[in-house]
């Protein structure tokens, strides 16, 4: 416990630095996924379902791959630092959130899109006021399964010079420390839980009232 | 108002054509009920009328236009729309729901609201009910909804797809009462489609029945029922309402005996004696020259009066109910038969006289319906 204690006075400042970077990695690689993988997912109910099936699952193939080897992977033509860290995040947080768009919005009641059509919605309107608001609760919940695992797997961007808390779990490993490794670890671990809970307030708070069951 | 050429709709994969070279005229005001069993095609018609479903040849147009000339979303605003699940969307506001079209032509909020209250009001919902969610309506309600969010933006034209289907055989017969009542002060032109023949007779104009993509017969539910094309209109429409709806539909006129026994006002007693045995007739109606009918004379009137009067006006009864050639027979039948009365004058409008409906005629007429087949038949062996 002590050494505990002496590691947190001496990482102190450290620790702070690297939760922040944890965090702008994580949160970046999340945006990310959202900005490609929710039009992607609105994209793919507008084709064959069978094509969509392929192409989902095909993502799903991407992720099988562990972490590590598509970090090593990525090294050649990103080389290291911040930017190759958030893209190989980034490529994770796609499969979720693309699969519970696409189910999210293809669950949506094809008579109220045919509603919506009949009565002179444009394409882009069924989208934005029909199919997006009720298919919401599906796609944030994308949304905070991918920010909960990213938070947890950013621990490996240190892997690839990306900073973060990893790099006190590195360093620990390397200095054979594990109270380091436990100071990388539990702010990772609360942080996701924290990211969990504020996504699930916000996940109820955009949730149409009337459909809150 | 809305005009189908050689319409004709095959879906890719299907062998036969869903809609096969239909042609119909809507006037403007019309209510066009449209009706068939199930996969007959009445959706897909009405789908291509605003572009939901597009014909593979054929033209539609509205007011002169072929639709597919015109921007299928524009189209669509300018047509009002009542889907066969109501549709309603349930992360909106009643209000919301109301407005929808009005807030896709960027009204703007208070005339959006103004509007959705003038409408709840048509349908005696409070206006209280525009902030609730539609999931906290009954059916019945909600349906109403779904059918104000057609009317919103005051279309001249409206699409109903089953609109009455889902509901309770009470809530649907109000419901249809309040439209029809809608629909008549409004001046719409309605396009509707139904299972229920009941209530395509309630409410249509026109109907227009439909079997296998096509036409089979389109008339007023008058003609419908009296003269059913063949005999797939006739078992459509069931024997069963052929029988009870032709008092429904038949008019006094169709029936009655149109030369009924007069006599003249100015003529004697002695005269109408005669008339009365030459016919064997105990009551004569009574009319002045130009054929208006006065009043009636029996023989126990003439009886009682022989000795002090000479001429039939002085003596005939003037308090004569008569009836107009045009009203229901079923009107006309229910009160003779109330009444206990064993004729009734029809009149036309100016009070001429027309003909007779006499209790024979109606027996005759029951006899017919219930009969009339088999006698034919029967007389042809013979
Ligand atoms: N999108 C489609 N693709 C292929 N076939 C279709 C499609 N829509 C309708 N059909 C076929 O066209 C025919 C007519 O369908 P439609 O929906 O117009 O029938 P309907 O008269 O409205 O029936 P119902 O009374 O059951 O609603 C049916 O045989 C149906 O299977
Ligand atoms: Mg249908």
């Amino acid at each position: 416990m002590q050494t505990m204690m002496d590691t947190l006075s001496s990482y102190g400042w450290d620790l702070l630095d690297k939760t922040g970077e944890h965090l702008y990695i994580s949160i970046a690689a999340i945006v990310l996924g959202v900005l490609v993988a929710v039009p992607l997912g609105i994209l793919l109910t507008r084709i064959p379902s069978k094509a969509a099936d392929r192409f989902i699952s095909f993502v799903g193939i991407l992720q099988t791959v562990p972490s590590l080897a598509i970090l090593a992977f990525l090294m050649p033509f990103l080389g290291v630092g911040v930017v190759p860290a958030i893209i190989a995040l980034f490529i994770y947080s796609v499969l979720p959130i693309l699969r519970n768009t696409y189910t999210g919005v293809m669950e949506v009641n094809t008579s109220l899109k045919e509603a919506g059509k009949g009565m002179g919605m444009s394409t882009f309107e069924i989208i934005r006021k029909v199919e997006l608001p009720l298919a919401l609760p599906v796609i944030m919940s994308g949304i905070r399964f991918a920010t909960v695992y990213l938070i947890g797997w950013a621990t490996l961007a240190a892997f690839i010079g990306g900073g973060g808390l990893g790099d006190l779990i590195f360093d620990g490993l390397n200095l054979y420390k594990p109270e380091l490794i436990v100071l990388g670890t539990v702010p990772a671990t609360i942080l996701a839980l924290i990211a969990n809970g504020l996504l699930s307030l916000l996940e109820k708070g955009l949730t149409p009232k009337a459909l809150i069951k | 108002m809305l005009e189908f050429k050689e319409v004709t709709k095959q879906f890719e994969g299907n062998d036969y054509p869903s809609v096969h070279k239909l042609n119909l005229k809507i006037e403007r005001g019309e209510f066009v009920v449209f009706i068939g069993p199930s996969g007959c095609g009445k959706t897909t018609t009405m789908k291509m009328i605003n572009r939901l479903i597009e014909p593979s040849s054929g033209e539609i147009l509205v007011d002169g236009v072929n639709v597919l000339k015109q921007n299928a979303v524009q189209l669509r605003r300018s047509i009002g729309y009542v889907i066969q699940q109501i549709g309603l969307m349930p992360h909106m506001t009643v209000g919301e729901n109301i407005s929808l079209v009005g807030s896709l032509l960027k009204w703007n909020k208070e005339k959006q609201q103004k509007r959705a209250k003038e409408l709840i009001s048509l349908v005696d919902l409070p206006e209280e009910y525009l902030n609730r969610y539609p999931h906290e309506l009954s059916g019945g309600q909600q349906q109403r909804i779904g059918v104000l969010r057609a009317l919103a933006v005051n279309p001249p034209l409206i699409l109903m797809d089953e609109p009455f289907g889902a509901l309770d055989p009470i809530t649907r017969d109000s419901l249809q009462e309040e439209f029809k009542k809608l629909q008549r002060e409004m001046d719409k032109t309605i396009v509707f489609v139904t299972h229920d023949m009941d209530e395509a007779i309630k409410l249509a104009d026109k109907i227009v029945i439909m079997n296998k993509g096509e036409i089979v017969q389109a008339g007023t539910p008058d003609d419908i029922l009296r003269h059913p094309a063949n005999e797939f209109v006739e078992d459509f429409i069931g024997k069963d309402r052929l029988l009870e709806s032709r008092p429904e539909v038949t008019r006094v006129e169709q029936i009655m005996n149109p030369n009924p026994i007069t006599i003249e006002e100015e003529s004697s007693l002695k005269e109408a004696i005669q008339k009365m045995h030459a016919k064997r007739v105990d009551s004569l109606l009574v009319v002045d020259e130009s054929g208006i009918l006065k009043g009636y004379v029996d023989i126990e009137m003439i009886d009682s009066n022989y000795k002090k009067k000479n001429q039939v006006y002085e003596v005939m009864d003037t308090a004569k109910y008569a009836v107009d050639k045009n009203s229901l027979l079923r009107d006309t039948m229910y009160r003779m038969l109330r009444s206990g009365s064993s004729y009734v004058p029809v009149v036309t409008d100016n009070n001429k006289l027309a003909g007779i409906v006499t209790r024979a005629t109606l027996a005759d007429m029951v006899y017919n319906t219930i009969w009339g087949d088999e006698t034919a038949e029967g007389s042809a062996i013979e």
